[in-house]
């Protein structure tokens, strides 16, 4: 049974070595990457299923025993994240594939996508499932390498820079991760986390803050937290519709993943993490005030997804198990409506042929349909009873308000705020594309470059895809009881992780 | 662990000038700061493993003479991302050189909008081909932008 936890990281990676061969037959292609993330989707339930009722299930590759060895874990939080990934990355992926066959004069498939595409979600699915920090390490740059291939494909004059700035951020963001493992190797002597926090909490006090706070710089870059954010506004909005539609919703969660697993498992609970509390709330206010302040359909968007960054690391900061339910349940629900609400965001500009919402008018008219596929996953961003953001954000709360101390209610008070600017930017998208009379399409300036805007009719997989990411996001409100109990085990196993270490360690002969 | 005072001060070394090179304004530093840095982060990584000892095969030297194989097997698999990555960043600075025709890091335009707002809000008139330009950029369909020309102005500021 144990293999199992290897899959959801060999299969992409064969797949896209596959995928690449068989170059000259997209059909192929599209089969395949349809397969193979189905096929992730179905291990991440039998492993969620396994792990929730029988405990962690380690796979240790190569019959090396901890902590010399890579290890590769999947209890109940990266098991329920990967399901949700792998679902939110097979809706993005059929979106693609529906896009391509209807664009204007693109109609052959490009080599490179499906091949970069799944090994984007094999870098995922590694770090979800990995044991130890450089495995991790490896990860992340699985992911961003064929995430920078995927931003910069076809890129044009107008988007090389931007497209340049996320590859060099993110370059010094692995950079700095290279220092910070060799700065933990030098202290600890190992990267195995199950194997580290004995270590850790061996060390002078001083050493153990300073690791902990290069952690959080290391991956606040990789998740966009404020004042780290300044790239993602910037670059994320370049690539075309679905590609950042499967980077907002899965690259920053990532980062947020990272980061609960380390301080939880790996570092020792102090009182400077009111320090933390309070970057979760500028954070959160920055976010949806540059958000409000612009233009542009999918920089705004970008800035709300900063934003809600802040409520998870509102959650991590309170350090509480009901507290990190409400993280591990706000990433669920926002993974799958950030997702679809950039790909509602390609099928307007679709229609409109603009970002901008000065030009854009009159969608739910001429586009009913793509109205409401809009306004469930926009209402459930605000967190308007009865979506899943409303579930997600009242246990944050809760959470918020069960801790107490000054800050924490500053904070608890800052998300309700937060909440209603929310409400206030996806009101401003509303009124700027979606009501009015109906505008003649903007033409295409440039039909070879399939950029965001990009003017053409939709497929029946776009909507299909767009609408099967909004029936996850209902369907996440619907079973907010089970996945609630879910959460709060999986935040339980986080902040007593001795089943995790003894899991890792136990059996092994090191 | 002893500390090896060159290994310090050669990392020393790397970082700052990796850093002070990432901060440039031409492009070709920043790669080069990239590189620079990415040079220091791999030799940290092979300091972390403690000072040089006899080589890890068993039966060759007593175990405690060897030096720690791990971080050596971590810094060979960090060089090959990093000069993987450093290959991608050059050929993407090509094409960018080849698209825009030249080096400079420019200003981030909605910024730049923003200000440029300000601007016109102090100063009511203003020329015509700037208020032309800013428009370019929320209106697709206006006449592509000219980065060259951006550039200038920002330097100008």
């Amino acid at each position: 049974m144990t293999f199992l936890v290897a899959l959801p990281v060999l299969l992409p990676l064969l797949a896209a070595a596959l995928s690449l061969v068989a170059g000259r037959s997209p059909r192929v292609q599209r089969l395949m990457g349809v397969v193979v993330l189905t096929a992730i989707a179905a291990v991440a339930a039998v492993l969620l299923v396994r792990a929730d009722s029988e405990g962690p299930v380690v796979l240790r590759l190569g019959g090396y025993g901890p902590p010399f060895g890579i290890t590769l874990v999947a209890d109940r939080l990266a098991a329920l994240l990967l399901l949700v990934s792998a679902l939110v990355t097979l809706a993005v992926l059929i979106f693609s594939v529906g896009q391509r066959i209807t664009d204007f004069g693109r109609r052959t498939a490009s080599t490179a996508f499906h091949p970069m595409y799944l090994v984007l979600c094999a870098g995922v699915s590694l770090a979800y499932l990995t044991g130890d920090l450089f495995n991790l390490f490896v990860a992340f740059e699985i992911m961003l390498g064929a995430s920078y291939v995927l931003i910069t494909r076809r890129v044009t004059a107008q988007r090389v820079r931007p497209s340049m700035t996320y590859v060099i951020v993110s370059l010094t963001s692995s950079l700095l991760f290279i220092t910070m493992i060799a700065l933990v190797y030098t202290a600890t002597g190992t990267v195995n986390l199950a194997a580290m926090p004995e270590k850790i909490a061996a060390l002078p006090a001083g050493v153990q803050s300073s690791l902990a706070v290069f952690i959080v710089v290391v991956f606040g870059i990789k998740a966009a937290i404020v004042p780290l954010h300044f790239w993602l506004p910037d670059s994320y909005p370049t690539a075309p519709a679905p590609i950042t539609a499967v980077f907002a919703a899965l690259l920053t969660k990532v980062g947020v993943y990272a980061l609960i697993r380390t301080q939880t498992l790996v570092f020792v609970h102090d009182d400077s993490w009111a320090v933390l509390l309070g970057v979760a709330l500028v954070t959160m206010l920055v976010g949806a005030l540059g958000a409000i302040a612009q233009n542009d359909l999918n920089r705004m968007l970008s800035f709300l997804l900063v934003s809600h960054i802040g409520y998870m690391l509102f959650g991590l900061a309170l350090f509480t198990v009901i507290g990190l339910a409400g993280v591990i349940l706000y990433v669920v629900h926002h993974i799958t409506v950030q997702g679809a609400l950039f790909l509602v965001s390609g099928l307007v500009t679709r229609h409109t042929g603009t970002v901008s919402l000065q030009a854009m008018s009159g969608v739910a008219r001429a586009y009913p349909l793509v109205a409401v596929l809009f306004a469930i996953p926009a209402m459930s961003l605000a967190g308007i009873p009865p979506f899943s953001g409303f579930v997600a954000k009242i246990a944050l709360l809760q959470a918020g308000a069960a801790v107490g101390t000054p800050m924490a209610i500053a904070v608890t008070a800052g998300a309700v705020v937060t909440s209603l600017l929310t409400l206030y930017a996806v009101t401003k998208i509303w009124v700027g594309a979606f009501w009015g009379p109906p505008t003649e399409p903007l033409p295409d300036d440039d039909p070879n470059d399939d950029v965001t805007v990009g003017t053409g009719s939709t497929s029946a997989a776009m909507l299909g895809a767009t609408g099967g990411l909004v029936l996850i996001s209902v369907l996440i409100a619907v079973l907010a009881g089970p996945l609630a109990d879910m959460s709060a085990r999986a935040a339980h196993d986080l902040l007593h992780d001795e089943g995790y270490r003894s899991a890792v360690l136990g059996e092994g002969n090191g | 662990m002893t500390i090896n005072i060159t290994m310090a001060v050669t990392l020393a070394g790397l970082y700052s000038i990796g850093f002070y090179l990432l901060m440039q304004r031409s492009l070709m530093r920043v790669i080069l700061g990239i590189v620079i840095l990415g040079h220091g982060a791999n030799l940290f990584l092979q300091v972390a493993g403690g000072p040089p000892g006899e080589p890890t095969f068993a039966g060759t030297a007593v175990l405690e003479a060897m030096v720690d194989p791990l971080p050596q097997a971590l810094a060979l698999t960090a060089i090959v991302i990093t000069f993987a990555l450093t290959t991608f960043l050059l050929a993407l600075a090509y094409r960018s050189w080849a698209l825009l025709g030249h080096d400079e890091v420019q200003d981030d335009v909605e910024d730049r909008r923003i200000a440029e707002a300000e601007r016109a809000a102090r100063e009511v008139e203003e020329e015509t081909p700037e208020s032309e330009r800013v428009a370019g950029f929320e209106a697709p369909e206006a006449p592509e932008s000219r980065p060259g020309e951006d550039d200038e102005e920002a330097r100008l500021r």
